[in-house]
């Protein structure tokens, strides 16, 4: 039953790996400061790794299945990937380094804000997030440091539509900036009327998921990113769905400012667990200024014989810094090995298939879940979890339920303007196979709802657990090891 | 290839979808823009970019090839090969957030156990599953001490000997936020100087007070009386500490932090040209529901089993939306899963005797430089792995000196705190440096000091 935890294996005299013995002559240490106890585990080599291969058999992941989350691109991770990132003229270098020992690192970042830029057509680039979301505060920052430098300081107002992830309004909100939710119509675009409502001289700007999070590419963006311009504001792009964009139009030429990259999702570096992503953040001319310092920028001109120098550059008016050194680089060698096989006419394959594979697995669902708006999605699409006749069976249910066919479940009670909505992203590596065989799923369970609504209501059954008390973990707070129950007070 | 489509899948797709070619799905793409001509190269094979790659990545010359003494907020330790083996397993890495606590359990408990070391580690009661890295989580403790007080305290102390990478990091954070920054004002001499500095700057206003430890100079302080200080007045402290100074020090829970944080780089995690690293963060009980990111709790499942699943998410962006305590919604889950293996295997024993190894190193180091004539150690606090070494010439220049002999020499103080430090240069010695490499580095030094007096010989 389960794996036991580290502390439970530990014996004392145990140890995984020894170091060589001092090759210095001794000093003294500073015996003041030694501590008395560190409660770390003791194992053999064998114990850890034997630990953590079974907890590894625990997980779900793209090697082992598939993934229709919405939202999330779980695309294959190219093994090639990570090859090139642990090479050791990559892996080995320390950020502080002169710049003229690492001008292969340096110009691999140039090369890819090239490539960020064309694919997206910006101005400028910087790679320093380490997130989607950590993009999407940066990407803030540079629209209110826009509008201060102009004097602007009035304009505090972000306007976000209902079908935006969470993110939007958390990082708007951490930033000061005041929270406007602006209403889908009937179509699931923006709607115009609300947006014109708020466009106002208290606009700092509207961040914008097209395609949005219902799969729909806005009908109307154009309109909408005129409107916001027209108004003294900017548009700020939430970049998650990039995928079912490649190749097909590029968020700077419908008028978007800034626009955050997920290496993680749309350029297939590993989603490891829930981390490390990367979040580049792309610019449109007019705030080429404001971007995170440092930059990477060729500092002198090459010519024929001699590469140009690369280094670090500080733009004008930098907002600051958001972390450390210079970013996630080891998911910039990822980033940039996936972006230069496919190349120019391979990332216009990506997105078609991308959105091929969703219309197609739209296609064979839609009969038997309801979906609320009946249009071409693009990347993805979103259905009901729930039907009239057996309303006791939730989007919850049928999710739970997938895991017993193997499947992992869709993102689901995502986005909030859809009653129990099971959001659906195939990706553009699965196969016509995979999609008929999840679409079986579906529909089968759609059956068992009649037929066993129970069998739903318990699943699932062959998971390493069942459902978890979520409400106890909550309560009774067990965070560590051998600890017990936090006391809070 | 990475789409496994066949042209007859894709005519059947096509046709149940009732579309003639893939084009008509675009039609609500405004046509102006639509297919956009990209000015990129063309695809390659794989093979043609592992070998592209290959030569980009030896245009850089790596701390595997040059003799290494430069830390400052990164460090080159071994990484015991167990660590890359268990990160290597698609389970882990092809895996998404752990969402679905039933098909995640591999991923939760690593990260339950990631908190556990992590607590062990800082001394502290609850760890988080971490931030991006030792900035960003310095960052999230004051945004965190800043809620505490519902934004009634504005104001944070920041040591001058906090890494200047962080406090630019904070101040990015805070900028349009009535925090007021004070404690490393520009024209200070923090090496002259230790905490007990920052103690007349502490008042009713404050926060939370913001110290390093070994700080970045690479010295140790007692912060006992900082922390009282703090303490008095009503504020937090947070302590930004290396993981690996932990296995022979104090942790920061016995001197009073509230918070520590951390750059868990050095636990398993390679340079990789600064990233991704691992933001650790720790706190006592009582702030547990104020800490932002992931948390996983352990709790039970319908069959009675023990179970993991993320709790306390009501703080969450996903759930919270403007409301929520930070809009972080990852944690560094690989280089979590990194570090806790690394720790794992070191254990309690491991984790000492390479605490002390960089310990020793670092001494027999720092007093071989110290006898050279023109050079001194720039404070006399005990420090762990890291000194600050004052030199007869720019920091610079010595180090342009070391490179063409293949010694990445240490950090240039001069850089970010100003002309008064040009000559001080901030050197790491960790287990990787054999006691040749520290030779080496001393009698390259010394060429320094020969040279020098020559050209004071002949010009003086």
């Amino acid at each position: 039953m389960g794996e036991p935890q580290l502390c439970d294996i530990s014996v004392k005299g145990r140890q995984g790996i020894r170091f060589p013995a001092a090759d210095v002559p001794e000093s003294p240490l500073p015996e003041s400061f030694i501590r008395k106890e560190l409660a770390l585990p003791e194992l053999s080599e064998l114990d850890v790794v034997r630990h953590f291969t079974r907890l590894s058999q625990l997980n779900y992941s793209i090697d082992t299945g598939y993934y229709p989350l919405g939202s999330c691109t779980m695309k294959y991770n190219p093994r090639i990937n990570e090859e090139t990132a642990r090479l050791s003229g990559f892996a080995n270098i320390h950020p502080l380094q002169p710049v003229e020992t690492v001008q292969g690192a340096l110009a691999l970042m140039y090369q890819l804000q090239e490539w960020l830029k064309e694919i997206a057509g910006f101005a400028g680039i910087t790679l320093q997030p380490a997130a989607g979301a950590h993009g999407e505060f940066t990407g803030v920052l540079i629209i209110r440091a826009y509008h201060q430098s102009r004097g602007d300081t009035q304009r505090t107002k972000i306007l976000i539509p209902d079908s935006a992830h969470g993110t939007n309004p958390a990082t708007s909100a951490m930033i000061g900036m005041q929270v406007v939710q602006i209403k889908s119509d009937a179509r699931g675009n923006v709607d115009l009327e609300a947006l014109k409502a708020e466009c106002d001289e208290t606009l700092a700007g509207l961040m914008l998921t097209n395609p949005n999070t219902l799969g729909l590419f806005d009908e109307n963006v154009e309109e909408i990113t005129r409107m916001v311009h027209e108004a003294g504001g900017l548009v700020y792009g939430d970049g998650a769905n990039l995928n079912a964009l490649l190749g097909i139009v590029r968020p700077g030429d419908l008028g978007f400012d800034v626009l955050h990259f997920n290496l993680h999702k749309t350029f297939s570096t590993p989603h490891g667990g829930g981390g490390p992503g990367s979040g580049p953040v792309g610019v449109a001319a007019h705030l080429v200024d404001f971007l995170p310092a440092p930059v990477v920028d060729i500092i002198e001109e090459g010519d024929d014989e001699t590469p140009p120098l690369y280094g670090f550059a500080t733009p004008a008016k930098s907002v600051g810094r958001v972390k450390s050194f210079h970013g996630h680089f080891g998911m910039m060698v990822r980033a940039l090995t996936y972006m230069m096989i496919n190349g120019a006419e391979g990332m216009r394959r990506i997105a078609e298939h991308a959105v091929l594979n969703a219309n197609y697995l739209m296609a064979l669902v839609k009969d038997t879940y309801h979906l609320p708006y009946d249009r071409v999605c693009m990347h993805e699409f979103v259905v009901e979890g729930n039907w009239p006749d057996v309303a006791e069976v939730h989007a919850l249910d049928i999710a739970k339920r997938l895991m017993d066919y193997r499947f992992h479940p869709p993102t689901n009670y995502f986005p909030l303007i859809v009653h129990e909505a099971l959001m659906i992203e195939p990706t553009e590596t699965e196969n016509k196979d995979t999609l008929d065989a999840f679409a079986d799923a579906l529909l089968k369970i759609a059956e068992e709802a009649r037929q066993d609504p129970e069998l739903l209501k318990s699943a699932p059954h062959i998971t390493p657990i069942g459902r978890a008390d979520e409400v106890k973990a909550a309560k009774e707070l067990v965070l560590c090891c051998g600890v017990g129950v936090v006391e809070e007070n | 290839m990475y789409i496994p489509h066949t042209d007859s899948e894709r005519e059947a797709m096509l046709k149940t979808i009732g579309v003639e070619k893939v084009e008509d799905l675009f039609d609500d793409v405004p046509a102006g823009h639509r297919f956009p001509e990209l000015n990129l190269p063309s695809g390659i094979s794989e093979m043609e970019a592992a070998q592209e790659f290959g030569a980009i990545a030896s245009a850089n010359e790596n701390t595997r090839d040059l003799v290494s003494f430069l830390g400052a907020g990164a460090y080159n330790h071994y990484v015991p090969a167990a660590v890359d083996s268990i990160l290597r397993r698609g389970e882990f890495y092809t895996a998404y957030t752990p969402y679905q606590p039933e098909l995640s359990q591999g991923t939760l408990q690593a990260i339950f156990e990631y908190q556990s070391l992590v607590a062990a580690l800082t001394g502290m009661d609850v760890s988080n599953a971490s931030h991006y890295d030792g900035a960003t989580a310095v960052a999230e403790a004051v945004n965190m001490a800043y809620a505490h007080f519902r934004g009634k305290r504005t104001r944070v102390v920041l040591s001058p000997a906090l890494h200047p990478q962080y406090r630019q990091t904070v101040r990015t954070y805070v900028s349009g936020s009535p925090i007021s920054i004070t404690g490393d004002e520009n024209g200070q001499d923090p090496l002259s100087e230790g905490p007990r500095s920052l103690i007349p700057l502490i008042d009713t206003n404050t926060a939370i007070v913001v110290v390093q430890y070994p700080d970045f100079f690479g010295r140790i302080y007692d912060y006992t009386d900082l922390s009282e200080a703090a303490h008095q007045a009503g504020a937090l402290l947070a302590v930004s500490a290396n993981p690996i100074a932990l296995g022979l020090l104090t942790p920061p829970g016995e001197f009073g932090a509230d918070i520590v944080t951390g750059e868990g780089q050095p636990l398993g995690i390679p340079l990789s040209f600064g990233g991704p690293y691992l933001g650790m963060f720790a706190t006592k009980k009582e702030y547990v529901r104020k800490m932002a990111g992931r948390l996983v709790g352990e709790t039970v499942d319908n069959r009675g089993q023990r179970a993991y699943v993320l709790t306390l998410t009501a703080r969450e962006q996903h759930i919270r939306r403007e409301k929520a305590t930070s809009n972080i919604c990852t944690n560094q889950g690989l280089m979590a899963l990194a570090a806790t293996v690394y720790m794992s295997l070191l254990g309690k024993n491991g984790l000492r005797q390479l605490a002390e190894l960089n310990y020793q190193k670092a001494h027999y180091a720092a007093s071989q430089i110290a006898s050279l004539p023109g050079f001194s150690i720039g404070s006399d606090e005990l420090f762990f792995n890291e000194f600050a070494v004052r030199c007869p010439i720019p920091a610079s220049e010595v180090n342009e000196h070391l490179l063409e002999h293949g010694i990445l020499g240490g950090y240039d103080l001069g850089i970010d705190y100003g002309p008064k430090y040009e000559n001080y240069l901030l050197v790491a010695v960790t287990e990787m440096n054999a006691r040749e490499e520290i030779d080496l580095l001393v009698s390259v030094l010394e060429e320094i000091t020969l040279a020098e007096r020559h050209t004071e010989v002949t010009h003086g």
